[in-house]
């Protein structure tokens, strides 16, 4: 099959999932928070409100967009399709899983794989300030120039730290492709501690990790760092102005960079589709135990439903996780969904962890916020780099 | 397929460096830069310096150009106003233009050495690795001078910013 064909097939496939993945992590996040907070959160728009993306997209797309007179119309139109295109970008560089044969075509699950792969990603993921910065200047108002200013104070000052970390696996790991920066991370200590970086010798990467994750918030503009945006001092922050799908843009570009850093932390220091312990104990059963019983409970609470409709949808979905349990199962299904089942269980869980702080820290003052990162996380990135560099250049 | 990516890239690079000029708006020029650093980025990709190309796209493209953007943001600085063009610029600017183009020319035809057409895919030796090993080990004296001289740099604003200070 030749390249384009193969490459426009997988781009469909990543894009068609990317969006549905940002279309429900909104209301992931709607849910976990309610339910953090003690309420339900939507649940009018279909069953548990899972019809809610949707009707929040047909109202976005309908909704009359509004040009400011004082605005300065090029460039107030350029933001926020700058800040969606660097979001969406680097979606294609990041590998999902391994090598695979489908109907006899051997290809790999990743739209391209190049040799720089993390620093294009980095420096791809960094343009996307500029979308923040001039949506900020070009709405010509008070509060949106300084939510601009402040995001882009904000990320040059993260970018640091956020590179000091990365460097410190990739001495261990020595690549900087994201398929064998996976590969390196084969394999398990005494059977069954993982070789994932942040495990691996000779200097586990956990202080890494840690940073990482901290600037990955503060460059995702996400609580506790979300100066850009502070509702009670600014508005809006950068986009008060937009309104309709220019304001959509800007939502989606943050989801988009928010799954872009977790699948970088995902593949760089947690092991990528590796999965958490070894086959031999049956970490490929997993899936089909999680998923069957998902099923068996559906099914029982359906014998006992609560509510009148739940006879209808409950049996439903219980046919669709047997379903599921059954295709991971069958071999065929177990060499494509495995690598993709382990990779989406890590990044969903630290998407959570996204959502879990969000719902529990405080914003951070202006001033704290560049003083944690040059007083704090740039000294111990470094600290952290050279340590790691001294264990790799001993070992 | 080469040729045309490499002639869109070019085409972009040097319209965005002629808008560069020609704005009279500094975020507008701004912009253009970057238009003209991501181009550029792109065309070293192409001929094989695929380092290069990232550290263009991370270094130039993205951090310096950020702090352009944001110290023009800061200062709010609205159009250029236009000075008054003394005579013997507007008569001998455009004949100067055509002397400077041809000196140029001159210079790529009979100075430097010839050179052979450029062939796509035929330059490997861009990856951090190669680059790495070059740096440390041929390019070591001007790479650790070069850093010396940011240090000046960075100590000589530090302490122009403190003085304002006090």
């Amino acid at each position: 099959m030749p390249y384009i064909v193969l490459s426009l097939i997988k781009l469909l496939i990543v894009v068609l999932v990317l969006m549905h993945t940002l279309a429900y992590l909104q209301w992931v996040e709607r849910k976990v928070i309610a339910h953090v907070q003690l309420r339900v959160g939507p649940r009018r728009v279909g069953p548990h409100g899972l019809l809610q993306p949707l009707a929040d997209v047909i109202k976005l797309v309908t909704k009359e967009g509004m040009l400011p007179s004082h605005v300065n119309t090029i460039f107030y139109f350029l933001a926020p399709f700058i800040a969606v295109l660097f979001a969406l970008i680097p979606m294609c560089l990041i590998p999902y899983g391994g090598d695979i044969n489908v109907f006899g075509i051997h290809t790999t699950m990743q739209v391209t794989d190049v040799s720089i792969g993390i620093l294009l990603v980095f420096g791809l993921s960094g343009m996307g300030v500029y979308g923040v910065a001039l949506a900020g200047w070009a709405s010509n108002n008070k509060y949106s120039l300084m939510g601009g200013l402040r995001s882009s104070a904000q990320m040059i000052s993260y970018e640091l730290p956020m590179a000091l970390a990365i460097a410190a696996p990739l001495l261990i790991l020595n690549t900087l492709s994201f398929r064998h920066i996976v590969d390196g991370q084969t394999g398990f200590y005494f059977g069954f501690i993982p070789k994932w970086t942040i495990f691996q010798g000779p200097v586990p990467q956990i202080v890494s990790f840690v940073l990482f994750m901290v600037a990955g918030f503060a460059e995702t503009n996400r609580v506790p760092f979300d100066l850009p945006e502070a509702e009670n001092e600014l508005v809006a922050g950068f986009h008060t102005e937009y309104s309709s799908m220019t304001f959509a843009a800007f939502f989606m570009a943050e989801y988009a960079n928010m799954i872009t850093v977790s699948c970088i932390a995902t593949l760089l220091f947690l092991g990528g589709w590796h999965p958490l312990w070894p086959e031999q104990y049956g970490s490929s059963l997993l899936p089909s135990l999680i998923f069957g019983v998902s099923g068996l409970v559906c099914f029982s609470h359906a014998a006992r439903p609560a509510r009148p409709f739940d006879r209808i949808t409950l049996p439903v979905f219980g046919v669709l996780f047997l379903g599921l349990a059954g295709l991971f199962l069958i071999p065929a299904g177990q060499q494509i969904l495995m690598p993709l089942f382990w990779f989406g269980a890590k990044t969903g869980t630290i998407l959570f962890v996204f959502i879990w702080v969000r719902a529990t820290l405080p914003r951070f003052r202006y001033d704290q916020l560049m003083g944690f990162a040059w007083t704090f996380m740039f000294p111990a990135a470094l600290i952290n780099l050279f340590v790691t560099a001294l264990g790799v250049a001993l070992s | 397929m080469d040729a045309v990516l490499f002639l869109i890239f070019a085409a972009i690079a040097v319209v965005c460096a002629l808008n560069l000029v020609i704005q009279t708006h500094p975020i507008a020029s701004a912009l253009s830069l970057i238009g003209v650093m991501a181009s550029l980025a792109a065309i070293y990709l192409q001929l094989g310096g695929e380092f290069i190309a990232a550290a263009q796209l991370v270094v130039y493209a993205g951090a310096i150009m950020v702090l352009f953007v944001f110290v023009i943001m800061l200062l709010n600085e609205g159009k250029e106003r236009k000075a008054k063009r003394r005579l013997w610029v507007t008569i001998a600017g455009l004949p100067l233009l055509f002397v400077f183009v041809a000196l140029i020319h001159f210079m790529i035809l009979r100075v430097l050495p010839p050179s052979d057409s450029v062939k796509f895919g035929a330059f490997t030796g861009g990856n951090a690795e190669a680059i790495g090993i070059k740096l440390f080990t041929a390019y070591l004296l001007p790479f650790e001078v070069t850093s010396v001289l940011i240090l000046i740099a960075i100590v000589g604003a530090i302490v122009l910013a403190r003085k304002e200070v006090d």
